[in-house]
């Protein structure tokens, strides 16, 4: 009955399939979501002095961004004010993939990054905020006499 | 795509990535694309030297022409390169992202540098008078329509 009534759509098996995908690599799904896919998207690296995190936050009135630290946790937050809303009902919207809205992520840093050496520049829409690991836990080679 | 993340407010969860589907807009969302392009960015591997993300963008129509906007983070003025050609419009970027020395990946979600998006224009579109912004890694396009498409008001005599 519901094949007579929903004909068959190439594009809508196309999306399925991929959501399926998604969830069977997905191995503990998790009520709050994927851990990647939100905005803004977020690299992350480290060098061994560094923690390097880039989040690609294009178009975000720097005044809302909001960088915090706290016990362990960064979180990225602000907002992106949608353009389509100022343009009214004048217009017609044929294409609407970018985010807009509040946003809000957490990442959990590693135990030997130091809360009171961080440095954040925000250029081009790209956030990189570098924090510094504590010397103590930098790898040193002991000398033997 | 289902359950875009447009016009989300999710202001108050406190979960890394609290959207309800893996697609962060860049067209390649997939681990196996992260993954891959992580190899690209240390050793630009020749198989994915040409691969390029696809930019989301908003389009919106008026009655005076077209506005694009586009995603393009990282992307400074003198590496983006937009053309026009036979009503086919190509967009087409490379960030500029400097990564510091003996960077150790751990986690990717953007793992390629390179945008590349086509659109196709219509007749009514003034290719000769496109404009374009970059402000912030967004890119404003606007293209006018020509004037013969241009609504015009047609008084009536009242006789």
């Amino acid at each position: 009955m519901f094949r007579s009534l929903f004909p068959y759509d190439p594009f809508g098996e196309m999306d399925r399939l991929q959501r399926e995908i998604q969830q069977a690599f997905d191995l503990s799904p998790n009520i709050r979501g994927f851990g990647r896919g939100g905005f803004p998207a977020l690299n992350i690296g480290g060098t061994p002095q560094t923690v390097e995190v880039y989040a690609f936050a294009p178009g975000v009135d720097p005044k809302t961004l909001q960088i915090d630290l706290e016990r362990g946790m960064l979180t990225i937050a602000g907002e992106r004010k949608s353009e389509l809303t100022e343009a009214g009902k004048q217009s017609t919207l044929h294409i609407n993939e970018r985010f807009a809205g509040n946003f809000r992520r957490v990442i959990s840093l590693p135990e030997d990054a130091d809360p009171d050496a961080v440095d954040a520049s925000f250029k081009d829409g790209l956030i990189h905020i570098s924090i510094q690991r504590r010397a103590a836990a930098q790898p040193r080679r002991i000398t033997i006499h | 795509m289902f359950g875009k993340s447009t016009q989300q407010s999710s202001s108050d969860s406190r979960s890394v990535g609290n959207f309800n589907n893996g697609n962060n807009g860049y067209g390649a969302s997939s681990t196996e694309v992260a993954r891959q392009g992580e190899q690209a960015q240390q050793g630009r591997s020749a198989r994915y030297a040409n691969a390029t993300l696809t930019p989301p963008v908003d389009v919106l129509e008026d009655s005076t022409g077209i506005t694009l906007y586009a995603d393009l983070p990282g992307v400074p003025k003198e590496n983006l390169k937009l053309q026009v050609e036979a009503d086919t419009l190509t967009i087409e970027a490379e960030s500029a992202l400097a990564a510091p020395e003996g960077l150790q990946s751990s986690h990717t979600e953007v793992g390629l540098g390179r945008f590349h998006r086509v659109f196709s224009l219509s007749k009514e579109l003034d290719t000769e008078n496109v404009t374009a912004e970059l402000t912030q890694g967004v890119l404003k396009l606007r293209i006018p329509k020509a004037a013969h498409a241009q609504p015009r008001r047609i008084n009536v005599k009242v006789v």
